[in-house]
């Protein structure tokens, strides 16, 4: 239900009349709600900034939160809503300090009975949920984001490449790998070889529990990658169930190294460096 | 095939000469990194780009390159269409398979092409030419 | 047109590309290359593609037939300074780059290009210390 111009008139009217009074009320529900969470000079101002945006609507004859002349009064909403997101307030405690503008409303128009003050409450009530579905939709969408950074971060931490010795970097895998990771983590194993030179890398899955065609792909392809770039690539840790999944999936490893460990892998790139000088040697000597 | 919104005008590089396909990557490569595509999808759009200009200029006699920034939700990416008036392709089915060449060429222009962008569209009928669009997508 | 400058470097040609090469520069630079093997008489060719931000289908043949080339002129050929993303996007546009060595970097080039012509057994190359496997 829509506020008429008039509704919207005495609504903003009502709020300028009795605006101290209706935030301080406004304010002493918030603040019982969020249990001293929240600094009173804080809350203080963000009421003033939402009584001041609900007062200019009103003034521009706001029918719908929707409307054209909601928009200051949406970015107000929004940034309160994105703010308690972030600080870890739930989304009931969010939404209360809307809605607690209701019951502020009810008592100074319970004083100033006419005939249209049911009429108006029933209006305002509704615009005062509007709010309070908008608040809580931003809220979830800051939360949503907030989610996406912290994966994104963990992504970050989870990935390391290590040096092992002169030459020989290694990338110990460890937790699920999904596509998008994998992608992450190949890329980064490719520039870390370009960075410290390493014409060797060691790919560590002990620690990955399963393995799916998708990042057996990804794994494939960072080493076919890294051979272009001229360095080479051995798999270590294989499980005995991932080993199986790789032969039923049909997935080939061709003529790639594979060790079961990571002290193997690192005695094959130390042997084959070393061996290669060796057998030179007695070939020349021969 | 091909979603999405349009944002801004599209930029529009001819394709007649070899420079030209230096041109187009570049105006490519400017697009790519003003939407905020990662560096590997900057190259895989770059490097499609690349061959499909060139399959422009050898195959469809020359042609040009549209180039326009797209929106799809939170999503951007950028689209180009490659068109020419040339003759058109009679099997698209073998033209898109690996290592398929009428010019002397890998045979990887088309097919690989299609493998770097995450949108891809032909049009083509014979006699009268060819209209390729691909879109790449931030993640 | 660009040309892209070959340097002779002791007994090797290093061709470092940092233009963004037309078609006709490519295939300019194969003609080129073959006519210094032969002048130079270098056995080994370093091709420094540090500075390319891609290398599509047509890059990627010249590539390749420079490696023959030079094979059938008794050369080595070493490609050089592939970036990450270039690597990964050729892999999957299906371009595996038959018949081309690759190393990280020219130092690696270098030494990758030593020891190949130490194993053929070139005499002129145990002097050398460019090649750190070879023994005194």
């Amino acid at each position: 239900m829509a506020l008429s111009a008039e509704q919207g008139g005495r609504l903003a009217d009502l709020l300028s009349r009795h605006a101290d009074r209706l935030s301080n009320r406004w304010i002493e529900i918030v603040a019982a709600s969020l249990r001293g969470r929240l600094s009173r000079a804080e809350l203080a101002r963000q009421v003033q900034e939402l009584h001041r945006a609900l007062v200019d609507a009103g003034r521009q004859g706001l029918g719908e939160l929707a409307d054209e002349h909601g928009g200051e009064l949406r970015a107000v909403l929004a940034e309160l809503s994105t703010t308690r997101a972030r600080q870890g307030f739930s989304a009931t405690e969010t939404a209360i300090s809307v809605f607690a503008i209701k019951d502020a409303l009810l008592e100074l128009m319970e004083e100033e009975q006419g005939e249209t003050t049911l009429r108006d409450f029933v209006a305002f009530s509704a615009l005062v949920d509007q709010m309070g579905l908008f608040t809580f939709e931003t809220f979830v969408r800051a939360r949503e984001s907030l989610i996406a950074d912290q994966a994104e971060q963990l992504l970050e931490l989870s990935t390391p490449v290590v040096k092992l010795w002169e030459g020989v970097v290694a990338v110990p895998l460890v937790g699920t790998l999904d596509s998008a990771r994998a992608q992450v983590v190949m890329e980064r194993l490719l520039q870390t070889l370009v960075d410290t030179g390493s014409p060797y890398a060691i790919i560590d899955i002990t620690g990955v529990p399963a393995v799916d065609t998708q990042v057996a792909q990804h794994i494939l392809k960072t080493v076919v990658a890294a051979r272009l770039m001229g360095a080479d690539c051995i798999i270590s840790g294989i499980r005995p169930q991932i080993a199986q999944t790789i032969v039923a999936l049909g997935i080939e490893f061709g003529d790639i190294a594979t060790k079961a460990s990571l002290a193997d892998a690192l005695r094959h790139v130390l042997r084959q460096t070393g061996v290669e000088t060796t057998s030179r040697r007695a070939r020349r000597e021969a | 095939m091909t979603t999405g919104l349009d944002l801004g005008t599209p930029a529009t590089q001819a394709i007649r000469s070899d420079e030209d396909v230096v041109r187009v990557r570049q105006l490519v490569r400017t697009t790519a990194v003003a939407v905020r595509l990662s560096l590997v999808d900057q190259t895989k759009l770059v490097t499609a780009a690349s061959e499909l200009a060139r399959n422009t200029l050898i195959y469809g006699g020359g042609g040009s390159a549209e180039v326009t920034t797209v929106a799809d939700g939170r999503r951007r990416g950028v689209r180009i269409v490659f068109a020419d008036q040339g003759p058109g392709i009679p099997d698209l089915d073998l033209a898109l398979t690996d290592g398929y060449t009428t010019g002397g060429g890998l045979g990887l222009g088309l097919s690989g092409a299609r493998r770097l962008v995450d949108d891809f569209d032909i049009k083509t009928a014979v006699g009268e030419g060819t209209a390729i669009t691909i879109t790449k997508w931030s993640r | 047109m660009e040309r892209v400058p070959i340097l002779k470097i002791g007994d090797i040609l290093l061709v470092s590309i940092q233009v963004d090469m037309s078609d006709q520069t490519a295939i300019q630079l194969q003609e080129d290359l073959a006519e210094r093997i032969v002048a130079t008489g270098c056995h080994g060719v370093i091709i420094d593609i540090t500075a390319l931000d891609i290398v599509d289908s047509f890059v990627g043949r010249m590539l390749s037939t420079i490696a023959s080339i030079s094979k059938v002129l008794d050369a080595e050929t070493v490609v050089v300074g592939m970036r990450p993303a270039v690597a990964i996007t050729l892999v999957e546009l299906g371009l595996s780059l038959n018949g081309i060595r690759t190393a990280l970097n020219v130092e690696r080039g270098m030494e990758l290009i030593a020891a190949t012509r130490a194993d053929d057994g070139d005499v002129a190359f145990d002097d050398e210390d460019a090649d750190p496997t070879a023994t005194p």
